[in-house]
């Protein structure tokens, strides 16, 4: 066999994430993505992808509380770092208000942008706890939505920095 | 105390039935799944837009450390299509290529890094032949044929219907309007990108995971193209992640990961890049239209002509369907005593066009009602009023033979005008701001199926037991659209439950009867009507057990929010487990089920199939802009729209799918398209994608999008289970149009072409500033060879729906030799 036939170096990386709260150790081909990483290795299939190429924000979880598209972070750079994925988000049977109000003002429809519309939004409030419906909009405008139309998803934020509010407690 | 029920369940805002998962992200996408010993797979496609496939050699991709298996066309001697009549496509070209991404091979390796390097070491032979790039280049080169079975050169479907004697109708109008219009082709953009997972099973077996909307006409096209039987093929439509008809044809990559599958003996898995989703496509046909219209002086339709030309792209699939679909729904509207539509679908090197959200109907609704727009302003009527003034009766058939049923375009005219404060808007806002109003109809379901037969196009099965958990089982697909939800809701609305005490099971061909898809805004109504009657039947045997136990008469046994009671004896009541017992005891093992066949349509002619529906929905829709004259860019501040939708079954969702397709239309009217260019000469020509990705294709964002007032307008309709017409498709049709129409309202121009950019917007302002007709759009309609239509006399003029042979030609005849 000839060298320009031989298999790509596919040696495994080594890395210790904080996923949701949880160590973890992973091993993972070098060249994956944060993105694969979650899905494939960790079996974190909530965030999803819509491109590979960080145009539609299907992948978007927070590192270290700020949203990042996963697809355009390799996993080797995040080492130590503190991963927040939609699956982290309620606390066992309780929704986090976020998803609450997604589910009760239709802020999803196919639900497959949902979980880095999630992501994103929460990345917000815990910011920004009281922001306008405009500044909603500004922090989505890299998630991309086929369904909705956006007005239910900026109303479900909206919705949900309220109850956050209310109930005086980070998101 | 009357025995007839509130609604407990229906017309209630509620949380969708799969909500949770959704937000959770515990939804199983296809290509969340993973299987023990799964393989992974890429395709190779055609870096040509039309060549011959002279040799393929994948022996180094064969040798390539990982790689299981190559397949090439050869594989594959069978072709595909959705449609009976245009079976021309194969999983992975055997020897000719037609558009630039046309599969034609496939390696199944370890994991997708190194099914991608594999790929590379294929090597094609390709003898490159001439290029199709426009309908107007397929019409003058008959002589290059990207297909060998059509007729006459390039032109895949040609077909002409006449409705009474349209000629006649124009020559007695007192103005005929003729207009030209251009509606370019888009791309659906899921966000999910198309995945399937194929298992093999048993002995030789298949199951395909998929996202397909359509997982019935999948399973009978995988039966065809593997030479398997059906029975051994079984189809899970996962949950999809958007589809708006991206994903209602099969796609060749369905059929070689089954082959793959079956072949390995392992599970084989594919996900397609988002540049590969844009050559899938199957999106918007790109339409050329003329309209020939007719109208009197007091501003009714007498008759009108459209020819619309469809570029097909490189394959048939739904073609047939489309190209019937930019004609067909138009009367449904306005009264329209006489109606003629030409049409022609042609093929090209481009990505194959199919159904987007509409299907076909965008194209001729956008021409439509812009057009009302002008006849509106040279008669100068309010363009409210004069469709107010012509809005279709319910209850009545049009020209074209399509039963319209319950009918709520008036009472959606009224409340956008009112909501939007129209009348001291038009014409009456500060330059470079207007307003602009368009209408539409959908179909509730097509009313023949798209392979002839007798059988249910919507079957639903019920199994309930002792513990009271009731089970739904049904073919239809949950695409994002609520279908889940609808079903959920009539089963417990008619079993006086919760919608949490259903559990569906949807989309799998091998546990579920039969639904046909989710395409055609069919879901509500045929899988409801359905669902309604396999939950009735298992009603009767809760009440007749209970009414039994309970020694009162059935008629009083009344089931809601969970009990089980008789009306007016608040001690005779059970909960509806108990109730289950009475009935479990009684009949035995309990299930029942339902089916639902749409009427047969009243039009008898050849084709009369396309187009009837068991209802309509209608909508309306006032759009504002503002327009900078400087740059011509368009701002959308509001949109309001109102839609009959019969009766909402859960407000929360029908109104996001009301705003879903405002946003859709928006995302037409101003920004979307899939266009192509040729690369130069030295580079061979090729005809290329211009923007296959997400970033280059410009969509609406969340810092775009207006905000919408949605109206519901409910008014039942009998033929629909409690009244519940669509909302699926309805609602995008009148923006586009309402855009275009907002934009002359503003700055006096007319842009006769979607979709309608600054650019397009300055080039009018321009020709208005110079003098000249301030309008930009197609200037001509080339010759095309339609057929002679088949001619059929309306209801209104004695009509049987039958073609009729001799009456009009005999009128024609006699014409022409007294003049």
């Amino acid at each position: 066999m000839n060298t320009a036939l031989q298999k790509v170096d596919q040696r495994k990386a080594h890395i210790t994430l904080r996923v949701n709260g949880e160590e973890v150790e992973v091993s993972f081909a070098p060249y994956k993505t944060l993105l694969e990483v979650l899905r494939e290795e960790l079996d974190l299939t909530g965030t999803k992808h819509g491109c590979e190429l960080g145009e539609c924000g299907a992948c978007a979880v927070l590192v270290d509380g700020e949203p990042l598209l996963s697809c355009l972070k390799l996993a080797l750079e995040c080492d130590g770092a503190s991963i927040e994925t939609v699956e982290g988000l309620a606390e066992g049977p309780e929704l986090h208000p976020l998803q609450a109000a997604f589910s009760d003002h239709g802020g999803s429809q196919c639900g497959y942008c949902t979980p880095g519309v999630l992501m994103t939004a929460k990345g917000l409030l815990d910011r920004e706890p009281n922001p306008s419906r405009e500044r909603i909009k500004e922090a989505l405008s890299g998630n991309l939505c086929r369904c909705t139309g956006y007005q239910q998803i900026v109303d479900s934020v909206a919705d949900a920095a309220r109850t956050l509010r209310e109930r005086g407690v980070k998101a | 105390m009357s025995t007839a029920k509130r609604l407990d369940v229906i017309g209630h805002a509620r949380r969708r039935v799969d909500g949770r998962e959704k937000v959770t992200g515990q939804l199983r996408y296809a290509d969340d799944m993973k299987l023990p010993r799964m393989l992974h797979m890429k395709l190779l496609r055609s870096s040509h837009p039309h060549a011959l496939i002279e040799a393929i050699d994948t022996a180094r991709a064969q040798a390539y450390p990982g790689v299981h298996l190559v397949l090439t066309g050869k594989d594959f001697p069978v072709p595909f299509g959705i449609m009976p009549v245009a079976q021309d496509e194969y999983p992975l070209a055997p020897e000719h290529v037609r558009y630039v991404g046309d599969p034609l091979a496939a390696v199944v390796a370890t994991d997708e890094q190194t099914a991608s390097a594999a790929l590379q070491l294929i090597e094609v032979k390709y003898k490159p032949l001439p290029t199709i790039a426009t309908p107007e280049e397929a019409l003058a080169q008959p002589e290059v044929r990207i297909h060998d079975y059509t007729d006459v050169g390039n032109i895949h479907r040609n077909q002409a219907f006449e409705f009474g004697d349209v000629e006649e109708a124009l020559s007695k109008s007192d103005h005929v309007f003729e207009d030209l219009f251009f509606y370019e082709g888009d791309n659906h953009m899921a966000m999910e990108q198309h995945a399937s997972l194929a298992r093999a099973e048993g002995e030789g077996k298949l199951t395909l995971w998929s996202s397909t909307q359509d997982p019935h006409y999948l399973h009978r096209q995988l039966a065809r193209v593997l030479q398997m039987p059906a029975a051994h093929i079984r189809v899970i439509a996962c949950d999809n992640g958007g589809g708006f008809g991206g994903k209602c044809d099969p796609a060749g990559h369905e059929f070689v990961v089954s082959k793959a599958a079956l072949m390995l003996g392992r599970p084989v898995k594919i996900c397609l890049t988002r540049e590969e989703v844009f050559y899938l496509h199957r999106g918007r046909h790109p339409v050329l239209m003329k309209f020939r219209t007719g109208v009197t002086k007091d501003g009714k339709l007498t008759g009108m002509h459209l020819q619309t030309l469809l570029d097909g792209g490189a394959y048939g699939s739904h073609g047939p369907a489309s190209t019937f679909y930019t004609g067909v729904l138009t009367p449904l509207t306005y009264e329209l005593p006489r109606f003629k539509f030409d049409a022609c679908r042609v093929f090209t090197n481009k990505p194959a066009c199919g159904p987007k959200r509409g299907h076909g109907t965008p194209q001729p609704r956008f021409g439509q009602e812009v057009q009302l727009d002008k006849i509106a302003e040279m008669l100068k009527r309010d363009p409210a009023e004069l469709r107010l003034n012509m809005v279709t009766q319910a209850n009545s058939l049009t020209a074209s033979w399509l039963k319209i049923g319950s009918n709520g375009l008036a009472e959606c005219i009224r409340q956008v005008v009112a909501g939007s404060g129209w009348k001291q808007k038009h014409g009456k806002l500060p330059q470079g701001r207007g307003v602009g109003i368009a209408c539409g109809s959908y179909m509730c379901g097509a009313g023949v199926s798209i392979y002839w037969n007798k059988m249910p196009h919507s079957g639903v099965q019920l199994a309930l037991d002792r513990s009271g958990q009731v089970t739904v089982f049904c073919g239809a697909t949950e695409i994002g659209q609520g279908s889940d939800d609808v079903l959920a809701a009539i089963v417990a609305e008619t079993l006086g439950i919760s919608t949490k005490e259903v559990r569906c099971i949807t989309g799998d061909t091998g546990i579920t009867p039969i639904d046909l898809g989710s395409y055609s805004s069919r879901v509500t109504i045929m899988m409801g009507n359905a669902a309604l009657q396999a939950a009735g039947r298992a009603r009767d045997m809760i009440v007749t057990a209970v009414a039994e136990q309970l020694e009162v008469l059935p008629e009083s046994v009344v089931l809601s929010r969970g009990r089980v009671f008789a009306a007016g004896d608040a001690a005779k009541s059970m909960s509806f487990a108990e109730a289950v017992v009475y009935a479990e005891s009684k009949f035995g093992t309990l299930g029942t089920v339902g089916s639902y066949t749409p009427p047969k349509p009243p039009g008898k002619f050849k084709a009369a199939g396309v187009g009837p529906s068991p209802a309509y929905s209608f909508s309306a829709c006032v759009v504002e802009v503002e327009v900078d004259e400087h740059t011509g860019w368009i701002n959308v501040p509001k949109v309001w729209i109102a839609h009959d939708i019969g009766r909402a079954l859960n407000p929360v969702l029908a109104r996001g799918q009301v705003i879903g397709g405002v946003y859709m239309g928006l995302g037409e009217a101003l920004m979307e398209e899939q266009v192509f260019r040729r690369l130069p000469p030295k580079l061979s020509s090729a005809l290329v994608h211009k923007i296959p990705s997400l970033l280059e294709y410009k969509s609406i964002t969340s810092l775009d999008m207006p905000e919408v007032e949605v109206m519901l307008v409910e008014d039942p309709d009998p033929n629909c289970p409690f009244g519940a017409k669509e909302v699926g498709q309805g609602p995008l049709l009148p923006v586009m149009p309402a855009v275009a129409n907002a934009i002359f309202d503003a700055v006096g121009v007319r842009i006769d072409e979607v979709p309608l950019t600054p650019e397009k917007v300055l080039r009018a302002l321009h020709l208005k500033r110079e003098g000249k007709n301030p309008r930009v759009g197609p200037e001509r309609f080339p010759d095309v060879p339609y057929p002679e239509p088949t001619f059929v006399l309306p209801p209104g003029e004695g009509g049987d729906g039958n073609e009729s042979k001799m009456a009009k030609r005999a009128d024609r005849v006699m014409e022409r030799s007294a003049s």
